[in-house]
């Protein structure tokens, strides 16, 4: 996962596991996470990676302005 | 100093803000204050300034508070009710350390009242008035002229210990007219705007200001607190106004301010003449209030005799800053609206 | 790689005090962006109310002032006239704005005082505990209305946008809302189009956001965005109603 290049990043620490951007994603690639961050609360992740259409609903929906999206650059053959 | 003119108490605080620097006005009618806003209307428009008509006291003190906040000269003015309404906002403002010019035309309460002379607002502008541990600088001028006199000084103060400042006068200072000298214009494009005030990141080096007085941490709070009140000790020391007019050691000493001073200046004239021990002390701040002028002068005093236009509210600050016992301590009052009269004055210390 | 979208630089990086999924942080954002977008942070002035709001001083990088109760429309009158080249808005909810500071609100529009006023309608009281709010739904359930928001006893929401168009001094007056993408971004259009009729010298500029309050609400935020989106609109209908298309 750690190479591939970034899409979606998540700032665990602000997150407050309100599942907004869960809902929102049109292409269900988030979802709530086992971890814990040190307010309690479980931070949202994306775990389709494949899937995730950069649209930036997550983060434009995100209350805490938690997630970051970037569209990589499409490598030329 | 430069022309004399005969002028109208109400009129003459208006023109006094103006030279003073005051550009910017908020104001709501009330009797005996009206002609304040109304000069202001009319006046603020010659010289570049803004005269606003508030829909309440509240709001134009909150006016008042925007605009201080800003790092700008701005004034209200207001008699006894509406003064009460401005209380939330200046308990804010002493909190926030916001300054301002706040002008109390007092009248006749509790309640509505009446629209008379009065100085039953003693308590409410010198303990505070509001809600937490605050005080105001509170100047008591006696005559026009004094009025005209203390009016840049109430700015600066106001502006050197951030802390809202207010001119305590009463109907009759209000509406009387009366010969006075102005002091020069202030330019208020010369008058810097300070570091903290909230005019936009770009007027003082991009760092933010946040002007409040919340602070929901209690330690912090407290220590804010301590910091205010260390402020008010300065103010205290440093600011404390009064004027003596008598013998040095009076056996009667008369303690009286505004035009209640005034009126027993007479009384106090003729009966010097006649050779009688006496003198009165007048604080021109009421906070800080003279306590150590007067115990000076209460020392060798019987009588000390406190006349006020209210049921008796600065006796006591008299009676704590004489703090003696064994001294007689008499009050005579008008609480209501009804003025002195000097004859008045004279036969009852006479008569005792 | 392209940036889609970063946290904006005016919005301070800390954790906020608002609860999980509340959409206060959202309309934050949104002023934010709009701010670094048009280059105006160094030149705005915020007021931020009484109420949940009361320290969003803390989380926009821009000059501030926290106001009495109901009083921010007559702070920012204050302000905008002692510096008459910033931009000045306030923060309000609808206990401040539309209870406790309605004359003020009234007559920031009556007056046409050049400053924008957005104002979070999320029908409670949020700080305090969820009392009843002047834009409380009928039938509505708090801890002062227990029984429900009835009309004739606790009488009828306030609906601020539409009472706000009606006065001459108001440039612009609509309603939005945050429960979806298009709608956040419909809001975030308006606030560039309130702060560039005030930087036109306009007048007032109003913006009613309808929010939510999932703590209040006692739903959860995903349940809090729904009710907005399906309940609250059938009482405060989202549009534009006022809109001054030429400045003088």
């Amino acid at each position: 996962m750690s190479d591939r290049p970034n899409k979606v990043v998540i700032d665990e620490e602000l997150c407050k596991q309100c599942e907004l951007c869960v809902v929102v994603c049109p292409v269900h690639a988030l979802r709530i996470s086992d971890r814990i961050n040190t307010k309690g609360f479980h931070p949202a992740e994306l775990y389709e990676y494949d899937k995730c259409i950069m649209c930036g609903f997550c983060a434009m929906t995100c209350p805490e302005r938690a997630i970051a999206v970037y569209r990589p650059e499409v490598q030329k053959a | 100093m430069s022309e004399r003119i005969l002028m109208k108490g109400n009129e003459a605080v208006g023109e006094a803000a103006v030279r003073a620097g005051c550009r910017l006005y908020f104001g709501y009618p009330i009797t005996p204050a009206s002609e304040i806003a109304e000069y202001m209307a009319y006046r603020l428009p010659q010289v570049g300034g803004t005269f606003v008509q508030a829909e309440s006291e509240v709001s134009a003190v909150n006016m008042v508070y925007g605009a201080a906040a800003a790092g700008k000269y701005a004034m209200t003015a207001s008699s006894s009710p509406g003064f009460s309404l401005m209380q939330e906002a200046i308990s804010y403002m002493a909190g926030a350390e916001v300054p301002a010019v706040l002008v109390n035309v007092v009248r006749g309460g509790p309640g509505l009242g009446d629209i008379q002379p009065a100085q039953s607002d003693y308590f409410q502008m010198t303990k505070g008035g509001g809600h937490g541990d605050y005080r105001l600088l509170v100047f008591a001028p006696y005559t026009i002229q004094e009025v005209v006199n203390l009016m840049p000084t109430a700015y600066e103060l106001a502006f050197k210990y951030r802390n809202p400042v207010v001119l305590a006068l009463d109907g009759l200072i209000g509406q009387m007219m009366e010969a006075v000298e102005f002091t020069d214009f202030r330019n208020p494009d010369e008058i810097p705007i300070p570091e903290w005030a909230v005019s936009g990141k770009f007027r003082h080096g991009g760092k933010k200001n946040i002007n409040t007085s919340l602070d929901l941490i209690p330690e912090k709070l407290e220590a804010h607190n301590w910091k205010l009140q260390k402020k008010y000790s300065e103010i205290e020391e440093k600011e404390t106004r009064f004027s003596y007019f008598g013998v040095d050691n009076p056996e009667t000493l008369v303690v009286a301010y505004g035009t209640v001073a005034r009126v027993a200046m007479s009384a106090l004239k003729k009966l010097l003449n006649a050779g009688r021990s006496i003198g009165i002390l007048r604080p021109i701040t009421l906070w800080p209030f003279p306590k150590q002028a007067l115990a000076e002068k209460a020392r060798h005093a019987k009588r000390i005799v406190v006349l006020e236009m209210s049921s008796g509210q600065m006796i006591e600050d008299v009676k704590l800053s004489v703090f003696d016992p064994n001294k007689q301590y008499e009050f005579y009052g008008h609480p209501g609206g009804v003025t002195f009269t000097p004859t008045e004055i004279e036969e009852y210390l006479v008569r005792g | 790689m392209k940036v889609v979208y970063e946290r904006p630089k005016t919005l301070e990086k800390v954790t906020n005090h608002y609860c999980p999924g509340c959409h206060h942080g959202i309309l934050h954002a949104l002023i934010a962006e709009v701010l670094d977008e048009m280059g105006l942070a160094e030149k705005a002035v915020g007021v931020a109310p009484v109420g949940c709001a009361v320290l969003a001083y803390n989380y926009l990088d821009i000059d501030w002032i926290e106001a009495p109760h109901g009083r921010a429309v007559a702070i920012a009158t204050g302000i905008k006239l002692a510096h008459p080249d910033v931009l000045v808005f306030t923060y309000q909810g609808d206990g401040d704005a539309a209870a406790i500071g309605l004359a003020e609100t009234m007559y920031g529009a009556i007056r046409g005082v050049n400053v924008t006023t957005f104002l979070y309608n999320n029908a409670i009281y949020g700080m305090t505990g969820g009392q009843m709010a002047p834009t409380t739904l009928l039938g509505m359930k708090t801890t002062t209305s227990p029984y429900g928001r009835d009309a004739k006893r606790e009488g009828y929401p306030l609906k601020m946008a539409e009472t706000i168009a009606l006065q001459g001094g108001t440039a612009f007056s609509a309603r939005t809302a945050l429960f979806n993408p298009k709608m956040i971004m419909e809001t975030k259009k308006r606030i560039r189009q309130v702060f560039e009729l005030q930087m036109k010298g306009a007048g007032f500029t109003f913006l009613e956001v309808v929010g939510t309050c999932p703590t209040n609400w006692g739903m959860s935020p995903v349940d809090a965005t729904k009710f907005a989106e399906t309940e609250m609109v059938k009482t405060f209908p989202l549009g534009v109603y006022k809109e001054l298309k030429e400045v003088e």
